[in-house]
């Protein structure tokens, strides 16, 4: 299957108008050395319908969220997504354009990117917001080089009880920039303002979730006073449905907050693409990575939005740039941007609520349960970690029969939590379902 | 058009969750409860108009013509937006076992695979979640790949003068010092001066090839073996793969490293700046520091392997960017290799085919065969007598229904303008363009102020640049 237009007739005439005899003398300056001169090894092109058989055929093999009841989470959700987001995102005015280097058409994208700011400024309580990151992971490690940056300070502290991938992610960039990463130890699960005297000493931040990776609530206030205490910035990782429940990070003293968006409508894709986001204080602006939208007017004093500030960024600055970031995750941006729009603050706080609601009619069952715990004793809200004395994997497989998936095991990322594992719960599980994983619990056991 | 902040009527909205009264009180501290959530409230309906009508502000490859140089807008076929719809795909959890997502596997094993052969390298890591992250990811391999070997002087990265601005953005990321060298009068890399600044601190060189000149660099060969005499690595920027597709592979070229962009060359929709993909292939002798995971296939079966010492650990969460890894297959397999190889035949043509019909209007830099793209500015007594720069040319375009070239960029051209038709543009819509772009330089000789004040007839004209840095609005809240 070809998407190139050219007739035969058509090649002929160009090449008669370029005043070559074949398209071959068009390469005739690659060196013969660096010639591939034998087909690529891949396999036939395919028509359409063969194209789709083929995909269908692969896609089949896989298990989704669709055809099983997932209590899956740790950082990819399972929510509700009104048909609008995917109608809207399949407008291709959209999709097909790429980054607004010509403002004057391309408003759409810049209106919505400077929407997406206000809602994500709106939701973490802070003062500002950039364009969009990659995920939740790449934001973290953006904002612990942003407080690199402004305290020059080489050490950066994170809590243990933020997500591992994160945490991998953070250790990666830092590396490059040869930063030092210190991690508070788990405390019952979570971070302790105790251990932040010693570990933040000279330290450009102090990076915490809340909720935790685990679900549970982080002690913030203690921890932001120990952090500004050692002169650190606190940068906050929170999950924006959280945000509609939960006191936001601007409230309680945070410098930065970032996070992953992907549970702002978009789709759980075995992965990506998801959507960092970042918000800071106003102080922090000239630091931020990538693109920030602003408003402005033409000749003729009609609004219209611009990308600006861009001295910090590659293509201006180079070496000097705060990141090499290019773009934004511009779609996944849009499609929070609708989905927030669409629930509204009603919406969004009955996600949160019965999401809530769902973890703690689970916990609640579990302590009656045998054989399965709660691993740590603080208030939660999505998510649970559990001990269990049956394998991690008798469970996954018990539930997997009932048509289940879940649950993550811990012990993967935290080798001092063996026979531990999360759960998750969303608006999307009804009593039923969380009824009947509680029997399944059970019965594993039994 | 209004905001939804400027849209909010308090009450509206719709029912998409179940209704039931929850009592939070009840189920966490009361001090951390939120109190307020000052977020615009919207019926459906509105929402809808709303966002169709921002779409109507937007322009897009379906819309028309996109030369947008550097960036290869090619055309991106629908049957990819529904493959990576497929619920198998888009609604698989990240940390479902491995046995109940073999199909996703082995789509990104079969790409992998597929990849290394388009590119000529031996393992390919599919993590990297755009172009400017695959180059990090790269850049850090060379870091990880020296420090393996106790090799700690190598402090610099050597960057052409006409690089992309992520390349040096990039090894500064990775904590390495930038050197620039010049380009020839060829608008190739300066061999005599890459030979002078290349020593035994060089950690790597990033190269574009074909380059951001659009040219290709004929002196490859040479250009490897001087960094590899040094013992530094070559890093192939994969921006412009393209126009060498089934012609010619970064690994033969002596390359030891490329990352590629997914959303050009594979044809993935830019999505108004992402999301992208950019995955980095290496040589054999760097497989073990990719970043992980990478997918394995052993006794019939797809694993996600995380077994590897060396790696330079993890670029992001999860496995990448798989909704676009998705569209990348599909587009592979429905090409096959014959037809990835008349993508490049098709694009370099027409790229040489638009240069053939405006030539005579524009200056050119070099006289060299463009591969995919060329780079043009306009002639300079236009610029000088009249004051029509490259910006005002591009502005006017806008009135014809035409995306622009890039513009100023590569750097080292004065009033650059970089033109890249892709290959599946018909013969008729470049004709159209070409005679367009000429119109307009000569409207630019009679009418120099029109042009200047373009553009005409789009939603707003030129926007004030500076006032949105002098008089800030970075969002809006309720309430104003």
């Amino acid at each position: 299957m070809r998407f190139t237009p050219h007739t035969a007739e058509d090649r002929r005439e160009m090449l008669r108008q370029i005043g070559v005899n074949s398209v071959e003398e068009l390469f005739s300056d690659l060196p013969e050395s660096v010639r591939l001169n034998r087909p690529l090894d891949l396999p036939q092109g395919l028509s359409e319908s063969e194209v789709a058989r083929l995909l269908d055929s692969l896609a089949a093999q896989d298990l989704d969220m669709q055809n099983h009841v997932s209590f899956l989470g740790a950082g990819a959700y399972d929510r509700y997504i009104p048909s609008v987001v995917g109608e809207m995102l399949r407008r291709s005015e959209f999709y097909t354009a790429y980054t607004p280097y010509q403002p004057e058409i391309s408003q759409g994208t810049l209106q919505a990117i400077f929407e997406f700011q206000s809602l994500i400024a709106a939701l973490t309580g802070l003062d500002i917001a950039q364009a969009s990151l990659y995920d939740g992971a790449t934001a973290v490690a953006e904002a612990a080089m942003l407080a690199w940056g402004q305290t020059g300070r080489q050490r950066i502290v994170v809590a243990r009880s933020v997500d591992p991938q994160y945490r991998g992610v953070l250790r990666t960039y830092a590396h490059g920039r040869g930063l030092e990463v210190v991690e508070l130890p788990l405390r019952d699960g979570r971070a302790a303002a105790e251990d932040i005297a010693g570990a933040a000493e000279g330290a450009a931040c102090v990076i915490v979730q809340h909720p935790n990776f685990f679900g549970l609530l982080e002690d913030v206030d203690s921890l932001v006073k120990a952090t500004h205490a050692a002169g650190a910035l606190y940068i906050a990782v929170a999950d924006p449905i959280s945000l509609a429940v939960l006191r936001p990070p601007g409230a309680y003293g945070a410098d930065v907050a970032v996070g992953e968006g992907q549970a702002l409508g978009i789709a759980a894709s075995f992965g990506g693409p998801y959507l960092g986001f970042m918000a800071a204080r106003q102080e922090y602006l000239r630091r931020l990575p990538g693109r920030i939208v602003g408003e402005t007017a033409d000749h003729d004093g009609r609004r219209g939005y611009v990308l600006t500030f861009q001295t910090r960024e590659q293509h201006i600055r180079r070496e000097k740039a705060t990141s090499n970031i290019c773009t934004n995750q511009g779609l996944m941006a849009l499609a929070a941007t609708i989905y927030t729009t669409l629930l509204g603050p009603g919406g969004l706080k009955q996600a949160a609520a019965l999401s809530i609601e769902g973890a703690h009619r689970l916990g609640d069952g579990i302590g009656g349960a045998l054989g399965v715990e709660l691993a740590f004793s603080g208030p939660y809200a999505f998510e649970l970690a559990l001990r269990s004395r049956a394998g991690v994997e008798d469970v996954q497989a018990a539930m997997l029969a009932a048509g289940m998936l879940g649950p993550l095991d811990l012990e993967r990322f935290y080798p001092e939590l063996p026979g531990h594992m999360l759960l998750s719960v969303t608006e999307k599980r009804t009593t039923e379902e969380i009824d009947r994983l509680l029997g399944v619990l059970q019965g594993v056991e039994a | 058009m209004k905001t939804i902040f400027e849209e909010h009527e308090p009450g509206r909205g719709t029912e998409y969750l179940p209704s039931r009264e929850v009592d939070l009180g009840a189920l966490l501290p009361s001090a951390e409860i939120r109190k307020e959530l000052p977020l615009p409230q919207l019926s459906e309906v509105q929402a809808v108009r709303h966002f169709t009508g921002l779409s109507r502000r937007n322009y897009g490859v379906d819309n028309g013509f996109y030369p947008l140089g550097s960036c290869t807008m090619k055309y991106n076929p629908k049957i990819n937006e529904d493959t990576t719809r497929l619920p198998g795909f888009a609604q698989a959890h990240p940390y479902q076992p491995e046995e109940t997502v073999q199909g996703a596997l082995q789509l990104m094993w079969e790409l992998q695979r597929d990849l290394c052969e388009i590119t000529g390298m031996d393992a390919v890591s599919l993590q990297p979640a755009a172009g400017a992250h695959g180059e990090l990811t790269g850049i850090l391999i060379v870091r990880a790949y020296h420090e393996a070997r106790g090799d700690g002087k190598r402090t610099q990265v050597i960057v052409p003068d006409s690089a992309h601005g992520t390349n040096p953005a990039t090894a500064a990321m990775a904590g390495f010092e930038v050197v620039h060298v010049p380009s020839d009068e060829r608008g190739g890399v300066d061999v005599d001066a890459l030979r002078a600044l290349a020593s035994d601190k060089t950690a790597a060189l990033m190269l574009t090839n074909p380059n951001t000149l659009g040219v290709f660099d004929e002196r490859i060969t040479e250009i490897a073996e001087i960094i590899h005499a040094q013992g530094g690595l070559l890093y192939y920027d994969g921006a412009n793969l393209n126009a060498v597709l089934g012609h010619s592979r970064p690994g033969d070229m002596g390359f030891d490293i490329v990352h590629l962009n997914l959303h050009k060359t594979f044809s993935t929709p830019h999505g108004g700046g992402g999301p992208g993909s950019g995955p980095v292939g290496v040589k054999a002798h760097l497989r073990d520091f990719l970043p992980m995971p990478v997918v394995t296939h052993e006794d019939g079966r797809y694993h996600l392997s995380h077994d590897a010492p060396h790696s330079i650990g993890q670029m992001r969460s999860f496995y990448g960017n798989f909704g676009v890894l998705v569209r990348a297959y599909t587009y592979i397999r429905a090409l096959g290799g014959a037809g990835l190889r008349e993508v490049a035949d098709d694009a370099v043509l027409n790229a040489n085919y638009v240069l053939s019909l405006i030539r005579d209007h524009f200056e050119l830099p070099f006289e060299r065969i463009p591969k995919h793209e060329f780079v043009v500015a306009p002639p300079e007594d236009l610029v000088r007598e009249k004051g029509v720069k490259t910006l005002d040319i591009a502005k006017r375009l806008l009135d014809f229904d035409f995306h622009p070239p890039t513009v100023y960029f590569p750097l080292i051209v004065h009033e650059a303008m970089m033109i890249e038709p892709t290959e599946t543009e018909t013969k008729e819509t470049l004709q159209a363009f070409a005679r367009t772009l000429c119109g307009i330089v000569d409207e630019a000789r009679e009418n120099p102020d029109y042009v200047k004040s373009a553009p005409h007839d789009t939603v707003v004209g030129r926007l004030d640049e500076a006032r949105a840095v002098k008089q800030p609005k970075l969002l809006e809240r309720l309430g104003g």
